[in-house]
């Protein structure tokens, strides 16, 4: 059985099931990380003093990161563009910049890991690493989730592509609604732990 | 009956259907995207937990009652580390109130009322073939699934199952036995769950409505579990975020609700500190209060169809009862920190709650009001369900004043956490929600099997459960006013203001073990029925909703003919009618003929 607005929209509300959904998750993802942005708050405020972030943090490689970050939104909406002028070379190419962008941000990330772990530096050293491990860690992981969906429909999930060109089409716009939402997250994020 | 053009062309729907018939055992039972089955699996497992939490609590209420006694029987069988010669230790005392809070909310009364009652009706009721994301809602499933199995595994590890009480409290929490990071895993799972569950369901709602169906068109039922969804959507995802940072303070050292100089057994924690042991209490009960609405929404909305059905008569005041509950909704976001009037969190504070608390049970008022209203004037059937519904009415409404006191700071300090609050919230959600929920299995009961529940067991399951939900509850608010708390695993035998009330906690446990005898009929009767339950066609309440004009039990894809809504929900004795219901999706001109 089919179910219904998958691919057409419904007249009255002028939507796609997927997109609504995609909004719904995006909206519980702002709960999520508006309470840990709130936590960070309330436990700056009660703290005695509080390390300026490029005490510990590394400004100019984050800084690299958020431009990584930013890119790879603009080749994301450029995937999502080409599928709608119907070119899948293009689109190839754009998801597969996306994916390794991505890639990039997170290896840049690994090494600002590794290089805290190394000189002693750990989420119990103190709340601001604590606040700063927590934060980054759950945005890597959101990460990693998008660029294993971009995967999926820039290889296997590409297939749908020949059968139903529009349903893949709203599947990579919600992909990358996500994607954009993971990068907002950073932007918030690089200003309030690397530079407040 | 036209057809919307969203309806697949009969060739391709036959040909699935012929597909579907090939669908084995696991994918059709175990490993099912339809709604219905899913509903099904939630609401078994739903009713499992509630038992097995059941069980959890007769057991303590033993504690509670014969303090130091030896428990006869089941006692050794617990081992040495629990109940040593079958007396309960102050540890597993713990144990057992904190997984009897988290089972019966998360993984008893939520899924049932939600997973379960959700999945099976709101579909039908909004005339859809199936949830938006079929898939995604038996992920929904899993995750819920392997969250039970994570809380249940969580008793074998060392030290036990969580005993910071289902509220978790840092910094007792941070520092417990493993069985709390259990917890905290086994919510991750639950959270995921609702939050895959909720975004289905406001989907669903929203775009798979039959043609017609205008949202003031939708049955109360839709109403609640819509409202409910967005509940658990934007609420559940700071808990996630408390149970993070909790994980964090537990596995990675780190402070988040840890303050400086913490001493423990005499010992001060070497830890960063600096934490702020308050802030898991807000991010914990930002969630826990609107789950005290999702807990009774769905209650309430299968109250409404069944007063409505029962009475014949239209709901009196849908709108304002529909106002009322998108209200409530709102309001229950700004609310929470009337848990915490204790904490010293400061008189603005504690005003400002005490403030949205009173406001917020303005609409619960309305909407109870309603239904009673309702009552008016009907010619009433006194069925199962009826029964069941009607008794939420005052049994609620006894949770909801009783309530009032404790939303007030001042009523609230001499209150806080005795008995008092227990059985203030237990009436709300046990002889309450629960009671809904039984008026719910054996009101859609028909629809799920195609036959009814016996009535005879029915309601000897009825008048036993209410008179021992009393006998279980009503205790305990004089034990609670007279100050003794919750937390003493002796009951308070030690202490000498509580003895004059120590004999109303024996007659407390006698109720509990009572009540559990009387859920033998019901348990009887559910899988009897299912076998040799009277046959009935596929409206045998005469209903007016449009899950009454499916098939029972309804097949893959749910109607033979998409349906379409003509008219409002409860359109019951209508003057001039040839009968005194007229099903949603059926037009004017075939009032008479046979339904479809």
């Amino acid at each position: 059985m089919d179910i219904p607005y998958t691919v057409e929209l419904r007249r009255d509300t002028g939507l796609t099931n997927g997109k609504i959904g995609i909004w719904l998750f995006l909206a519980s993802e702002v709960m999520l990380f508006g309470a840990l942005f709130a936590s960070y708050i309330l436990i700056r405020a009660g703290a005695p003093s509080w390390p300026r972030g490029d005490t510990f943090l590394n400004v100019p490689l984050a800084t690299l990161n958020t431009i990584v970050l930013i890119s790879s939104s603009v080749t994301m909406v450029m995937a999502w563009a080409s599928l709608m002028r119907r070119r899948f070379g293009t689109f190839r190419i754009y998801m597969g910049g996306t994916i390794l962008l991505g890639l990039v941000f997170l290896v840049v990330k690994y090494f600002e890991y590794s290089h805290k772990f190394h000189d002693g530096l750990f989420p119990s050293t103190n709340n601001f690493l604590a606040i700063y491990f927590t934060l980054t860690g759950l945005h890597g992981l959101h990460v990693f989730g998008g660029m294993v969906v971009n995967a999926y429909f820039w290889g296997p999930g590409s297939k749908l592509w020949k059968t139903n060109p529009e349903w893949f089409t709203n599947r990579v716009e919600h992909s990358g609604l996500f994607w954009h939402f993971v990068d907002l997250v950073w932007i918030f994020l690089f200003p309030t732990l690397y530079l407040l | 009956m036209t057809q919307p053009a969203a309806v697949a062309p009969p060739k391709s729907h036959a040909a699935h259907e012929a597909h579907h018939e090939e669908l084995g055992f696991w994918r059709k039972y175990v490993f099912s995207t339809d709604h219905k089955v899913i509903g099904i699996q939630y609401a078994v497992t739903g009713l499992l937990f509630l038992l097995f939490g059941f069980s959890l609590i007769m057991l303590l209420r033993w504690q509670l009652a014969y303090p130091e006694a030896a428990l006869p029987l089941f006692g050794t069988l617990l081992g040495e580390a629990r109940m040593p010669g079958g007396v309960m230790l102050p540890e597993f005392y713990n144990e057992l109130g904190a997984m009897h809070g988290t089972i019966m909310v998360f993984l008893g009364v939520v899924p049932l009322a939600v997973g379960g009652f959700g999945n099976f009706v709101l579909p039908l009721q909004i005339g859809a073939p199936d949830m938006a994301f079929p898939r995604i809602n038996m992920v929904s499933y899993q995750a819920f699934f392997l969250g039970g199995v994570t809380m249940l595994t969580s008793f074998f590890v060392p030290g036990g199952a969580a005993q910071s009480g289902w509220t978790s409290y840092t910094p007792l929490a941070d520092i417990a036995t493993t069985g709390q990071t259990m917890w905290l895993i086994g919510m991750v799972f639950l959270i995921t769950s609702s939050l895959l569950g909720a975004i289905n369901f406001i989907t669903t709602t929203i775009q798979l409505r039959a043609k017609g169906l205008a949202f003031m068109r939708f049955p109360f039922f839709v109403w609640a579990q819509f409202v409910t969804a967005f509940l658990l959507l934007l609420a559940f995802p700071p808990l996630e975020a408390a149970a993070t940072m909790q994980l964090m303070d537990r596995l990675a050292g780190t402070s988040f609700f840890l303050p400086s100089g913490l001493v423990v057994s005499g010992q001060v924690l070497q830890v960063a500190g600096g934490g702020n042991p308050l802030l898991w209490q807000h991010l914990f009960w930002f969630l826990a209060h609107p789950e005290v609405y999702v807990l009774i929404l769905p209650g309430m909305g299968i109250v409404a169809e069944i007063i409505a059905n029962n009475t014949r008569k239209p709901l009196w005041g849908y709108r304002s009862m529909v106002y009322s509950l998108v209200f409530l909704g709102f309001m229950s976001f700004i609310v929470w920190a009337h848990h915490m009037f204790m904490t010293g969190m400061g008189t603005a504070m504690a005003a400002f709650f005490q403030t949205t608390t009173m406001i917020i049970s303005i609409p619960s008022v309305v909407i109870l009001t309603a239904l009673i209203i309702s009552l008016w004037g009907g010619s009433i059937r006194f069925n199962t369900p009826m029964l069941f519904a009607v008794a939420f009415l005052p049994m609620f409404g006894i949770g909801g004043l009783t309530g009032l006191p404790l939303g007030l700071n001042v009523a609230d300090i001499p209150l806080h956490d005795t008995w008092y609050v227990i059985a203030h919230f237990h009436y709300v959600v046990a002889p309450g929600t629960l009671f809904a929920l039984f008026a719910g299995l054996y009101y859609w009961f028909p629809k799920a099997t195609g036959r009814k529940m016996n009535e005879t067991l029915g309601k000897i399951h009825f008048f036993g459960s209410l008179v021992f939900m009393n006998v279980v509850f009503m205790p305990m608010f004089i034990v609670g006013l007279a100050g003794v708390s919750r937390r003493l695993f002796d009951g308070g035998a030690i202490y000498a203001f509580a003895q004059p009330v120590l004999h109303w906690n024996v007659v407390s446990s006698w109720g509990a073990w009572m009540l559990a005898i009387f859920q033998i009929p019901f348990i009887f009767n559910f899988f009897w029925s299912i076998w040799k339950g009277e046959k009935t066609d596929e409206n045998p309440w005469q209903a007016t909703t449009i899950e009454w004009s499916a098939p029972s039990p309804p097949p893959h894809g749910n109607f033979l003919v998409a349906p379409e809504a003509y008219r409002g929900p409860y359109e019951y004795s209508v003057p001039g009618a040839t009968k005194d219901f007229m099903l949603q999706c059926e037009a004017r001109d075939q009032a008479v003929a046979a339904p479809v």
